[in-house]
């Protein structure tokens, strides 16, 4: 039974149709992504799952989310922190006023469990970013960006989710940085946490993840295993930024009979 | 000399009452960026409870009753209405405390009519004198206690779980409540916490030398909004600032009047503002508001 099931969830802001009928599956334990340009739909499919649409005035207008069997459609954005489903921000979003040592408390105040738990996972969160145990009395704000995205994760982990969700966490970081953030993902799942990965970058995401969907204009479009999808030419060409010899040659030909063009066109 | 430092020890007792309901005031704000104007009314409401009670369950205890029906009709402002327009501009907000404001102001002078209420304190108009100043008792008492709740609201602020969620929710309440802050509980525990603040004012702005609680209390309450602003609406150590700074303007163009004729009269009432504009002009977002501190 997979750990989060999303049935048919239609989602709306105001007249504006965001999601249609989105299924989605992410098995207990594994990285499931979710691929898509700018509008597709993914924020506001973690906006539902986290029960967070109403800050940007959405509406749910159809559809179920269940969680480990348990409905999280009647439930608040509290609920489902309680419920062990938490969403890491995109944009990382981090209390920036606040000190690193206050970010990762706030991150604790959904969770269940008296002061050992928390200093447990204090203790899982420094051992996995020892940079946030360095700058600890520092103002938020004051990091880098990398270590405001660690921060981030960081934050969303002191509330022990079962299944973590991340919304572009390699947004707008070096690549270098960014595959560092990939790899700390892969960690945190293989301490038993599920995660869904939603990612425009989609090669980082695919090589993560088992399971991917491709999310278009609100729909999901393909779906499959990531591994077949990042082999896929669909994928390849639309996502991955792969030309294939065959369309460069196209390319060349048009250019050929075309040579007036050249100008507008390169 | 001594006319100076009454003064001054006037000013700064005066300040740190003005310093209590500026906190009330700026604790809503960063809870809900919602700038409430009823703060008076919620202020005269536990000042009309206290007064009302004081003569039969004797005076501490009708200053905690005082202080918890405060906490109270701040909390049902926000359940009752303030919950209603969650979501609305914050702006749309401000004017739904007005209309608040005009409701529970309008009760409660009917209630208190032409009256001036006494609240029964134990200081009276007894005096302190220490070498050549002297000050009244409850200039005295009300610095002591203003200082002792403000440190005590700042170190909760700063320490406990209460804290940390009200200070996650100033700043970004979306990624708070994704990190499971209950929104209505802090908002909620704004008000009630802005509410007692209030009515602990209450006491110490109709306690001697001012007769006792009448229906210009409010007014009297009004002069924490400049505080609140010149300190920078979203700090609280600018409502401590902005609190400190109007007593001692106010209480020093009050006793200098004599030498300041040709401002006519009642200069004191206006000073506060004046010094206001005069710090927006140069920092529009108050002493201590935040200019936004990032790196991105």
């Amino acid at each position: 039974m997979a750990a989060l099931e999303v049935r048919a969830l239609s989602v709306g802001y105001g007249p504006v149709r965001a999601l249609h009928e989105v299924s989605l599956d992410v098995p207990p334990g594994g990285i499931t992504a979710v691929l898509g340009g700018n509008g597709a739909g993914k924020s506001t499919l973690l906006r539902a799952i986290s029960r967070t649409l109403g800050f940007h005035r959405g509406t749910a207008g159809g559809g179920t989310v269940h969680f480990d069997g348990r409905p999280l459609d009647g439930l608040g954005a509290a609920g489902v922190v309680a419920a062990g489903v938490v969403q890491v921000p995109e944009g990382r979003q981090v209390f920036a006023r606040m000190t690193v040592a206050d970010n990762l408390r706030a991150g604790a105040l959904g969770a269940r469990g008296g002061r050992k738990r928390y200093a447990a996972s204090l203790a899982e969160v420094h051992e996995l970013f020892p940079v946030l145990a360095d700058r600890a009395g520092q103002r938020a704000g004051l990091l880098s960006g990398g270590e405001q995205q660690m921060l981030a994760l960081a934050r969303g982990l002191m509330a022990r989710p079962r299944l973590l969700l991340l919304d572009e966490p390699s947004l707008g970081l070096a690549p270098l940085v960014a595959a560092r953030i990939g790899e700390t993902i892969r960690r945190i799942n293989d301490t038993g946490t599920s995660v869904l990965l939603v990612e425009q970058n989609a090669s980082m995401a695919l090589r993560l993840a088992s399971r991917a969907y491709v999310l278009e204009v609100g729909e999901v479009t393909l779906e499959g295993d990531a591994a077949e999808l990042a082999a896929s030419d669909e994928v390849r060409r639309r996502y991955l930024g792969v030309v294939d010899e065959t369309a460069a040659e196209d390319a060349d030909r048009a250019q050929e009979s075309a040579p007036v063009l050249r100008r507008w066109t390169a | 000399m001594t006319t100076f430092v009454e003064l001054l020890l006037g000013g700064l007792s005066m300040g740190s009452v003005y310093a209590l309901i500026a906190l009330g005031f700026v604790v809503i704000f960063k809870a809900t960026e919602v700038v409430n104007f009823a703060h008076a009314s919620l202020l005269l409401a536990g000042g009309y409870v206290t007064a009302v009670l004081h003569d039969d369950i004797g005076f501490w205890p009708a200053l905690g009753v005082g202080i918890a029906g405060a906490a109270v009709v701040g909390s049902a402002v926000e359940y009752t209405v303030m919950r209603r327009y969650r979501g609305a501009d914050h702006s749309v907000l401000a004017i739904v405390t007005i209309g608040v404001d005009i409701l529970l102001t309008t009760e409660l002078t009917r209630r208190i009519g032409t009256d001036v209420l006494a609240l029964g304190d134990p200081w009276g108009d007894k005096l302190l004198t220490v070498g050549d100043i002297t000050i009244a008792q409850t200039r005295v008492a009300a610095f002591v206690a203003a200082a002792l709740l403000i440190t005590v609201f700042l170190l909760a602020f700063r320490y406990t779980t209460w804290g940390v969620s009200m200070r996650a929710a100033a700043e970004n309440p979306q990624t708070a409540a994704l990190m499971g802050v209950r929104l209505g509980r802090v908002s909620l525990s704004a008000w009630a916490v802005a509410g007692s603040l209030a009515a602990v004012a209450a006491l110490f702005l109709t306690v001697f030398p001012t007769p006792g609680l009448e229906r210009a209390t409010s007014l009297a309450a009004l002069k924490a909004f400049p505080a609140a602003i010149l300190g920078g609406l979203d700090s609280t150590t600018g409502a401590l600032a902005g609190g400190l700074i109007v007593g001692v303007t106010e209480s020093f163009a009050t006793g200098y009047q004599s030498d300041l004729t040709f401002l006519g009269r009642g200069f004191g009432d206006l000073a506060p503002y004046l010094v206001m504009v005069a710090v927006l002009l140069i920092r529009p977002a108050g002493l201590f508001g935040t200019k936004e501190l990032a790196r991105v």
